[in-house]
């Protein structure tokens, strides 16, 4: 039987959730007889296949307009799109961000930490624009939500121990957690 | 005149992608390391109470997450007054030995490694730690057990692999149990042979490609990192001191004067700031931290085995500092040997299981810094509070981000060594990345090639209008 691909990628994220994935530790090796790994941060294919992959897993939240073409590719080009971790689930953290504006917070980082020196807000065409924070369905259609900060091992272990079986994962007892 | 570019940069941490610029020969004329990330913790932090910041700096980075909990459970010890007894700095020590075993091995086996030990040049497709399994399966399963008895150190302590709770300030909330120290002890032998095989390999493989090493990004700097009194490595506390390019001591400096010392250059082109010497401006007193900038500051290293390693890193340039960025990775590996080293030592230490673990009083102060050696360098965090502890100031200088200038230069160095604009490559562009993976930025902390890799060349008239874009996917 063909192996599955799934491709993967980080947002506005810590990498906790990419590593939690890690932290399946030999189970993970197992995993990799069923699933063929495409595109990751951990792999040097950059952009999911054009000929599309079966799993997209998203972590981290909407931040800049880099993570919205990001995020809008992953959905183009993957049947089932995971939000993985509290940041693609809910934004996560960096929706603190939010309560500020931004041009002062740009500003406090750049500009008038007291380690900086002559500071500007780094405005160049090579980077995205910041934008107000938000969960990845908020950009884009996502067909699976699982919450954590990060997500247990176990959890994601039990998820795509479904998604291989056929079943899409209902997560229950110590898999949903949101810490 | 073209540019190529390589986005995302992979197997690092974070979002970065690089730019090179062409003269009309096709040869390379500028290059630059564009960081595209940008969070705000600095600004989000302020109005909450300082002692959450163990909570919510460890999100910074979920690689280093224990290195943000601890930098930041200083600063909260400094802000309260509070000093936590020898027990609770010496757990606060061993679990972050836990997260140098797991972050070092991970970048030696699992991100590095593929280029190592499958080739600059290897099929994109495999070059990764897939293909480590395929190639090596019985040393992917032993490095895969390493980086989990890091993890698991940490979560004996702190409850979670990721993002721990654990430290407090003036200590840490629970003391270890006989169960923990003795279930950690008995593995520690056998994870201390897989690290010594793996600093067998890094070996073998400098000495193999020397060639290659020697004109690979080779060039002068200073170099910073934590020390004891004696001038040994340390990694969880100690004064930091920097060495100019020639081994001499420039500082040795207390972290509270941090601002004496370090300011931060903006460039436009890149959310991550360049951290300098002040005394010698910008970009006159730019240095390196991490392995390489650790081991070139210190004088000794405290535990038998890494001291013997030492001996061999400090004949590699006749005592002066190690230039080259690719021994970056031998470094990475004696780190590694000193943190399972000192890990056990710990374990053994007759105050281990003592349940003194949190100071009850101490003087409020309102403003503190805390610093630890993040395995990717020297980490600041300087608090500032109201009178209630509330933050009305934060400041974070990464790890990563006193490496900035390093990737940035060793980025232009590699492409004009190796990248040939009129044939290109894919391993050309790989080792432009590895340029960049030497130093195992950590990108999320501070703020993607040819072939089936997608790259994406510009070509633009004198006027600077884009006339022709070439993409591959």
């Amino acid at each position: 039987m063909a192996k599955v691909k799934v491709a993967t990628d980080w947002l506005a994220a810590c990498a906790g959730c990419h590593m939690s994935v890690l932290d399946m530790d030999e189970r993970l090796v197992q995993l990799l007889d069923k699933i063929e790994l495409t595109s990751t941060p951990i792999t040097d294919l950059k952009h999911p296949p054009k000929e599309g992959a079966t799993v997209g897993i998203l972590t981290g939240a909407i931040s800049n307009t880099t993570n919205i073409e990001v995020a809008k590719q992953m959905r183009e080009r993957c049947q089932i799109l995971i939000a993985l971790g509290d940041c693609a689930v809910f934004g996560g953290i960096v929706t603190m961000r939010n309560f500020f504006d931004m041009n002062e917070a740009l500003k406090r980082a750049y500009v008038e930490t007291e380690s900086t020196v002559d500071g500007k807000v780094p405005c160049s065409e090579e980077l995205g624009t910041p934008v107000r924070v938000c969960a990845v369905n908020q950009v884009v259609k996502v067909d699976i939500h699982i919450p954590g900060c990060p997500p247990s091992p176990d959890a994601i272990y039990y998820a795509l121990s479904e998604l291989l079986e056929g079943r899409i994962p209902v997560l229950t007892g110590d898999n949903l957690k949101y810490d | 005149m073209q540019k190529i570019t390589i986005e995302p940069v992979t197997r690092i941490e974070g979002h970065a992608k690089v730019t090179i610029h062409l003269d009309d020969a096709g040869k390379v004329e500028r290059a630059f390391f564009h960081v595209n990330e940008w969070r705000g913790f600095e600004k989000f932090s302020e109005g909450r109470p300082f002692f959450e910041m163990t909570q919510i700096t460890p999100r910074i980075c979920g690689i280093c997450p224990v290195s943000h909990h601890l930098a930041s459970a200083k600063a909260c010890d400094v802000v309260a007054g509070v000093k936590p007894p020898r027990t609770a700095s010496l757990l606060r020590e061993l679990m972050h030995m836990g997260q140098m075993i797991q972050s070092h091995s991970m970048h030696f086996f699992e991100l590095a490694g593929p280029d190592l030990l499958l080739g600059f040049d290897a099929d994109p497709a495999i070059r990764n730690v897939v293909g480590i399994v395929q190639a090596n399966p019985e040393l992917a399963l032993k490095a895969v057990r390493l980086r989990g008895f890091g993890q698991d150190i940490i979560k004996r302590l702190g409850g979670k692999r990721v993002h721990p709770v654990f430290a407090v300030p003036g200590g840490v909330n629970a003391p270890l149990s006989v169960q923990d120290r003795d279930a950690i002890l008995a593995q520690i032998d056998e994870m201390t042979e897989v690290i010594k095989t793996g600093l067998a390999i890094a070996k073998q493989w400098c000495e193999a490609n020397m060639d290659l090493i020697n004109q690979f990004a080779v060039f002068p700097s200073s170099y910073m990192g934590l020390v004891d009194e004696e001038g040994g490595l340390q990694l969880y506390d100690g004064k930091v001191r920097l060495v100019d390019k020639d081994g001499r001591k420039l500082e040795e400096f207390d972290p509270q004067d941090y601002l004496t010392y370090v300011g931060e250059h903006v460039e436009d082109w890149s959310y991550l700031k360049f951290p300098f010497y002040r005394k010698m401006g910008w970009p006159n007193g730019t240095y390196r931290v991490g392995p390489l900038g650790r081991l070139n500051a210190a004088t000794k290293i405290n535990t038998p085995m890494a001291a013997e390693e030492f001996k061999v890193w400090k004949s590699i340039n006749g005592g002066k500092p190690v230039e080259g960025t690719l021994w970056f990775h031998y470094a990475r590996l004696i780190e590694d040997l000193y943190a399972i080293e000192r890990a056990k030592e710990i374990l053994l230490d007759p105050d281990i299981l003592s349940t003194d673990i949190v100071a009850d009083t101490g003087t409020f102060a309102g403003e503190g810094v805390g610093c630890v050696e993040a395995p990717r360098g020297t980490l600041f965090h300087h608090y500032k509070t109201d009178a209630n502890g509330m933050l009305t100031k934060v400041n974070l200088i990464v790890a990563t981000g006193h490496n900035n200038w390093a990737m940035s230069k060793s980025v232009e160095m590699v492409a004009k060594a190796f990248v040939d604009g009129k044939k290109l490559t894919e391993g050309m562009l790989n080792r432009v990345e590895a340029a960049i993976r030497a130093h195992d930025p950590c990108l999320s902390c501070s703020t993607h090639a040819i072939g089936a890799m997608p790259i994406v060349i510009e070509l633009f008239g004198p006027d600077g209008s884009l006339l022709q874009r070439l993409t591959r996917d």
